[in-house]
């Protein structure tokens, strides 16, 4: 299977729709001492969709937002976030944008209401408007009846969505999710995706981390996978499932069909016919998708071949992950519930100010 | 990062969606208000875990009872003049209650750093320097709650000013100041370790033998020359001094000094400890958040 080709400078698609892009990032490099966290990234992303930063533990993905968020400089490159540059005027791209982060970075002893209350103070409310958007944005997010109580009584999941709820109280363009479901349970997890999805629905562009495939698959409209601190691959998910070969073809028949079925399906499919190893399966690119199933199908039936299964497959984000990262996936977000969600770039970073090489990191 | 925007030249930041093209500028107005709003929240955390307040104040409390009852008997021989002991002590208990809650600045702040708190903060169109000014004056609103509690318990076991009310009061307040000064040292400090536990035991490293090699519980006449002459001159010395003089007047300062010189020099000390801890510990945070 040929690997996507890497990312050089998106360009946007040929044919689309182009709108100015809300987050334009070029060649932007942060080293941490010998760490090279981003090493010349550069994606732009249209306004209105989610677009997901996938990658594994430590690929640069929290520094890419710390950068966005004006958070972090880089050594070099420049990063504009609705309109504005975010190194040279931070101040006026804090207004046009919000964070949640790793951590729930809410206040267990305040209410939920007085923390969304006294974010909107600090976007530069009045104490009267802050309160109007507060009851909106608890409204949006469920959670009137508990925004009275201590947030130290609140699950986790709870406070992940107040997280989020308390940055759309100051109406930003952009919102930035650093591993927003990092560590929260399955059905919390249902919960923010619907949010997201809500916050897009509504004209906010999200750009979130993940390293959950699931995550990437089912809410980001477009994907760049992040390795090493460089883009290696980016695009829609189909078409970075579409990149490593499209749709496969698999039969299984019992020995003496064997060559029989390798006959007909190159004469049906048109390439050489390879066997899987593990399951002794044949298999051919369908380059027709549906159509080379329902031609082999035929072909097989009047060749008296008989199979025991014959399916079409696509190529996973998993797939993907593993051809341009050479690493497997992390475990599902759900045997990963309630983990330790320590932040590897942070740890690298630390680390590196400390002048230490960071131990955590393996380079592959 | 970019020093504080001071140019009042501005657009409303209140909302993104509508706001100018132009650039948004952080006036003087919103720095006062942003320190205002995480004052507020600083404090509520005293408010909600009312048990926060209840330890930290019985702490003092207990120094206080030991103090006079324990140790007092016999430290009272040593104490010039014909005070009873709780009169020398009171003063002097007031600048060290006032010098342990500073370091509360120092926990608070690294608190916020581990929970990301502090990056959602610099993350909002907002005043950069509220985070350190909204902290350090919740801690002396914090310290003067304490210090409340805790001459009412003196006054209770017997404590009385000689001078008139105005006298004690301005000694609180030098003592209160004294506090906010030492705020930004355990800022700094905060700043510089950067991880809650390692901020409690660090805040202490300054603030003992401070607090012990000094005129607070008892006269450093006692002390061996070379300690004398740190404890003489160290600024927790100067202010139970100049404390002890608004408090009980002259009378209870050794021959050659006098209120005004004590509170002047006092006055000096919190002044030049503001000014270049509160430089170092802005320094300090801009560097331990990029």
């Amino acid at each position: 299977m040929p690997p996507p080709s890497p990312a050089a400078t998106p360009a946007p698609a040929e044919g689309s729709v182009t709108r100015p892009a809300v987050v334009r990032v070029r060649d932007l490099v942060r080293t941490f001492g010998e760490v090279r966290a981003l090493d010349g990234v550069s994606l732009d992303v249209q306004p209105g969709i989610v677009y997901g930063l996938l990658g594994p533990n430590g690929a640069g993905k929290t520094t890419l937002i710390r950068v966005l968020a004006t958070l972090l400089r880089p050594q070099s490159g420049s990063a504009e976030v609705a309109g504005v540059d975010v190194l040279a005027d931070p101040t006026t791209a804090r207004t046009r944008i919000g964070l949640a982060g790793q951590f729930a970075a809410v206040d267990e002893y305040l209410t939920g209401r007085e923390n969304v209350a006294m974010v909107g103070r600090l976007y530069g409310l009045s104490p009267a408007e802050a309160r109007r958007r507060t009851q909106d944005v608890l409204e949006r997010i469920h959670l009137t009846d508990a925004a009275d109580r201590q947030v130290g009584t609140y699950s986790g999941g709870m406070r992940r969505r107040l997280d989020l709820a308390a940055s759309l109280v100051g109406r930003p363009q952009v919102m930035f999710l650093d591993e927003p479901t990092t560590g929260i349970d399955p059905r919390s997890r249902m919960d923010l995706w619907e949010l997201i999805e809500d916050l897009v629905e509504a004209g906010t562009t999200v750009l979130l981390t993940t390293q959950y495939l699931e995550e990437a698959d089912r809410l980001a409209q477009r994907i760049a996978v992040i390795d090493q601190g460089r883009i290696v691959s980016e695009g829609t998910a189909d078409e970075l499932k579409d990149a490593l070969g499209g749709a496969v073809l698999e039969v299984a028949v019992g020995e003496d069909d064997r060559a029989a079925a390798t006959e007909v399906l190159e004469r049906v499919g048109g390439d050489p016919v390879t066997r899987d190893p593990a399951r002794g399966r044949l298999r051919i690119p369908a380059r027709d998708g549906s159509q080379t199933l329902l031609a082999a199908v035929r072909a097989l039936d009047d060749a008296g071949v008989r199979t025991s299964d014959i399916a079409l497959h696509r190529p996973s984000l998993d797939d993907v992950f593993l051809a341009v990262t050479g690493k497997p996936v992390e475990p599902t977000p759900a045997a990963n519930a309630e983990v330790d969600v320590e932040d590897p770039d942070a740890t690298a970073s630390r680390a590196a100010r400390r002048g230490r090489r960071p131990s955590r990191r393996s380079r592959g | 990062m970019s020093p504080l925007p001071t140019t009042s030249a501005a657009g409303p930041r209140s909302d993104p969606v509508a706001a100018p093209v132009g650039r948004v500028r952080v006036t003087p107005r919103q720095v006062v208000t942003d320190t205002l709003v995480l004052t507020r929240r600083n404090l509520l955390r005293n408010v909600r875990l009312p048990q926060l307040l209840l330890f930290s104040t019985v702490q003092p409390v207990m120094f206080l009872l030991l103090f006079n009852f324990v140790f007092g008997g016999a430290i009272g021989q040593a104490i010039p003049g014909d005070y009873a002991y709780i009169q020398w002590l009171m003063p002097g208990l007031v600048i060290q209650v006032a010098t342990f809650g500073a370091g509360q600045t120092a926990i608070g702040l690294t608190e916020d750093l581990s929970k990301g708190v502090i990056d959602r903060f610099r993350s909002l169109p907002m005043a950069r320097a509220a985070v350190l000014t909204g902290r350090t004056l919740a801690d002396l609103f914090r310290n003067a709650a304490v210090l409340t509690i805790m001459l009412a318990v003196g006054f209770l076991i017997g404590f009385r000013y000689e001078t008139n009310l105005l006298g004690f009061l301005a000694g609180v307040a030098l003592a209160l100041a004294f506090g906010y000064a030492l705020s930004w040292v355990m800022a700094t400090i905060g700043m510089l370790v950067r991880n809650p536990e390692a901020a409690q035991s660090a805040v202490f490293l300054p603030v003992f033998p401070l607090v012990f090699a000094s005129s607070v519980f008892l006269p450093t006449q006692t002390m061996p020359d070379w300690l004398r002459v740190f404890a003489d001159n160290q600024p927790i010395t100067v202010i139970a001094n100049a404390l002890r003089g608004l408090m009980l007047g002259d009378a209870a300062l050794l021959a050659g000094q006098d209120t005004a010189g004590q509170v002047l020099e006092s006055l000096a000390w919190i002044v030049g400890i503001t000014l270049l801890f509160g430089g170092l510990a802005t320094r300090a945070y801009r560097r331990a958040v990029s």
